[in-house]
């Protein structure tokens, strides 16, 4: 029910900074988190606006009763100062109840928690290696596996025009496809540093570690196309790094996976080493 | 503070007996024991340092204002970014508190100076060196550091020749920090004055007090974790290295178990500050003293047990993550208690708003906020989005600018008048907090937004739905870095001349400072006063 109430008025916040704003970029002025394609990611979006709605709430009683003071309780207003310093009965309730707020917070933070550590009985599973500065696919399951690197339209446009780009640092060449309503379960390690693995709409995000071996997983519930980048500092181009996921009907995903091993030089580029 | 104090014998009958001024010229400074030239010292390398650190930061600001690369490249935005962090926390916020410490500390307690003022002289004179071994990396081959201040490994060990001087850099850092902790802690412990017992001393002496400690107990971690960088990569040891056996999470469990209490070490003199300013503006004795300390002293203790929160994302165990999670969010306990009661102190107050103030008040609205977006960095599941994007940004900035940097600036303009014995010019005071406090908003605010709505941090470019919010926050963030030329010129006037200071400079301040004269003589209480 809160979650309800807060999604739709962050949302008519949300649309009301961007009628205020030039119609040209409308969705570049987004103020809040969006709600992602996976059971999990809606839970982290329900989890974000209850914390958020209870800052809000505590801010506007603290610094309430702040610019009441400022306002009334000033000198040039003529107000005389009182001289009382402690409270013990005030300093036990705003001692206590915040504590209350927070184990409330932790109870629904705590069940997230657990569900997103859950990686047991996946479907698909998906290797994920970063490398300096692409990522590599492997499919364990279907065979299938190549590099993804940012596509080179917008590598062409980074000392050009990013505007004239579609996507610009956001299109690599081959994408992750996947299918959609399966649960997906992503093995991430690294080659050289740290990388993470990380697509805003999947909910999850991690750490790929050289010589270690992370997992997250992700059931994208809306086919479409979803981007994301590396997020840990990985050297000169951590930027230009990008993540795109393709998420289809199975039926697609099971052609795609057919067209993909019968490209032989997709194999080839599989088994290459990397030179970048 | 609960209790009257009165400094019994006059400082006027006693200074003239022992009166010997300082020498002239630069060997003043070199050779300095005193704790009001130590402190002076500080307070102007900081303020040095912050002017680097501020350009560097209007450097990547610069190449952020709109998408493609137009500036730097993305290896030197990286050094810019790293550079930035490094100066900021160890070259302008650090040694501007140990400035006000070598200041305050020993005329709030009574005490004629530091308790070790060789070991004080040294402890300054190690910076300029150190900050120079650093920033000399800028001209080297292959440039300066550029793997982040966190230095995590295995990126930073592909660093050219920078990295051994960014790592005795920061040793002599580390040395000159515990240094200057075991000094404070010394002489609060020996030197406060008669009847100044320790449930009497400032706030300020407090929070330092414990901030001392938490210096002398992390920064040894932080030596011991890149000398381990330092033997992996240049003596073939593996500490970190998987392919020999090492583990590069253990770097980052080191690290933030330095790095956790390290934010509290720039945050608890702050607090010291402002529980200073905002009694005296509101001519109202501090409320919850006693709850104030202890809410100092238990931050610092769950300082040490939260610092995996920094690394949620690198694959711990359920369990730790639940841990990390708990503790962390607890931390808003004491926090929240302190906000409270500056609030309650203003209650029914009598208050007036010169910029020390409308600094502080600032500080506890802008400190605040920085303090809920903790909250939500706080909860696992949403810090997995937030980690490692502008939101985290946004929110150490406005725990660091607007919260300590924020606290500095309004003790600056607190004690100002004391130690120059000039007022400073009111009206231009306000001009620079204005201008600060809009600016950094439009600066940091959008960051929040540009975090949710998924630009990574520390990348040079960016895609063009982040176009606009990063616009606007370069604009602020040159408007903000300008600011600060005002602050220079504020001080530098109130320096050379003004309008003569009251011994009591602030019509509601209390304690030690205020009974000597503006500016103090050189040497203070070499009698100790009595405290009732």
């Amino acid at each position: 029910m809160l979650s309800k109430i807060s999604r739709g008025a962050a949302a008519g916040f949300a649309t009301l900074c961007t009628a205020l704003a030039s119609g040209a970029a409308m969705a570049a002025w987004d103020l809040n988190l969006p709600v992602g394609v996976t059971p999990i990611s809606r839970d982290v979006y329900d989890l974000h606006m209850l914390i958020l709605w209870i800052c809000v709430v505590i801010g506007v009683v603290v610094f309430g009763a702040m610019f009441i003071s400022i306002v009334l309780h000033r000198k040039a207003a003529g107000h005389k100062a009182a001289h009382f310093h402690h409270s013990t009965f005030a300093e036990i309730l705003w001692t206590v109840v915040p504590f209350i707020i927070l184990v409330a917070c932790a109870i629904p933070a705590t069940n997230t928690l657990i569900a997103m550590e859950d990686t047991s009985e996946a479907d698909l599973t998906i290797k994920v290696t970063g490398y300096q500065w692409l990522w590599k696919y492997e499919y364990i399951e279907d065979g299938v596996s190549f590099y993804s690197s940012l596509a080179p339209s917008s590598r062409n446009a980074i000392y050009g025009d990013p505007w004239a780009v579609e996507n610009y640092l956001l299109e690599v060449d081959k994408p992750l496809v996947l299918p959609v309503g399966k649960k997906v379960r992503f093995l991430l390690t690294a080659d050289d540093v740290i990388h993470a693995w990380w697509v805003p709409a999947l909910g999850m995000k991690k750490d790929a570690i050289p010589g270690f071996v992370n997992e997250i997983w992700a059931v994208i519930e809306e086919p479409g196309t979803y981007r994301g980048q590396c997020a840990e500092l990985c050297g000169k181009d951590h930027g230009f790094m990008p993540i795109v996921v393709e998420a289809t009907s199975e039926d697609k995903y099971k052609q795609w996976v057919a067209a993909t091993k019968a490209d032989k030089k997709t194999q080839l580029a599989a088994t290459t080493p990397v030179s970048q | 503070m609960s209790s009257d104090i009165t400094a019994t014998d006059s400082h006027h009958a006693h200074d003239e007996h022992h009166e010997h001024g300082p020498p002239a010229g630069l060997t003043r400074w070199i050779f300095t024991t005193n704790h009001k030239d130590i402190g002076t010292l500080y307070l102007l390398f900081a303020l040095l340092m912050l002017l680097v650190g501020g350009a560097l930061a209007m450097g990547i600001r610069l190449e952020l204002f709109e998408p493609g690369l137009q500036f730097v490249n993305p290896d030197f935005f990286n050094q810019l970014t790293t550079m930035h962090a490094l100066i900021m926390v160890f070259g302008a916020i650090m040694p501007a508190f140990v400035g006000f410490a070598n200041w305050q500390v020993p005329l709030m307690v009574g005490a004629p100076d530091m308790a070790l003022p060789r070991m004080n002289n040294w402890s300054f004179w190690i910076l300029p060196f150190a900050f120079t071994l650093l920033g000399s990396t800028f001209f080297m081959e292959g440039g300066a550091p550029a793997a982040g201040w966190t230095m995590y490994p295995p990126l930073v060990l592909q660093g050219a020749g920078n990295v051994p001087f960014m790592i005795f850099a920061v040793h002599m850092l580390g040395m000159s920090s515990i240094m200057g902790a075991i000094n404070i802690i010394v002489t609060i412990v020996n030197m406060r004055a008669p009847g100044m017992t320790l449930l009497k001393m400032p706030l300020f002496v407090w929070t330092w007090f414990i901030t001392a400690f938490l210096l002398v107990a992390a920064m040894p971690v932080f030596a011991g974790a890149v000398t381990m960088l330092l033997t992996d990569r240049f003596f073939d040891t593996s500490f970190f290295n998987a392919a020999g056996g090492g583990d590069p999470v253990l770097y980052q469990h080191v690290f933030w178990f330095f790095g956790h209490p390290e934010v509290y070490i720039m945050i608890l003199p702050a607090f010291g500050i402002v529980s200073e300013i905002i009694p005296t503006f509101s001519r109202k004795p501090l409320f919850g003293y006693e709850s104030m300390v202890y809410a100092s002293a238990s931050i610092a203790f769950l300082s040490f047990i939260v610092w995996a929160h920094h690394m949620f994302t690198v694959g711990m165990p359920l369990a730790a993550e639940l841990f990390f999670m708990y503790s962390t969010m607890l931390i808003a306990v004491p926090t929240g208690v302190k906000v409270f009661n500056w609030v309650s102190t203003m209650w029914r107050g009598s208050m007036s708003f010169e910029t020390p103030m409308l600094f502080a008040l600032a500080f506890v609205v802008l400190f605040t906020i920085g303090g809920f977006s903790g909250l939500m960095l706080a909860i696992t599941p949403a810090d997995f989005q937030y980690h490692d994007t502008y939101f985290v940004v946004a929110h150490f900035h406005y725990v660091l600018v607007t919260g300590a940097l924020f606290a500095i600036f309004g003790g600056v303009y607190f004690w100002l008048p004391k130690w120059t014995g000039h007022m400073y010019n009111e009206s231009l005071g306000k001009w620079h907090f204005w201008l600060s406090t809009i600016s950094v908003n439009v600066l940091f605010f959008p960051q929040h937004f540009l975090g949710l709505a998924g630009m990574p941090r520390r990348i040079p470019d960016y895609a063009v739905q982040f176009a606009d919010w990063n616009m606007v926050s370069s604009l602020g963030g040159f408007v903000f870095g300008l600011s600060q030329l005002l602050l220079v010129y504020v001080i530098w006037q109130t320096i050379r001349g003004g309008e003569q200071a009251s011994d009591e400079v602030w019509e509601g301040a209390h304690g030690l400072e205020w009974t000597l004269s503006s500016p103090p003589p050189y040497h203070t209480f070499v009698e100790a006063p009595e405290v009732r």
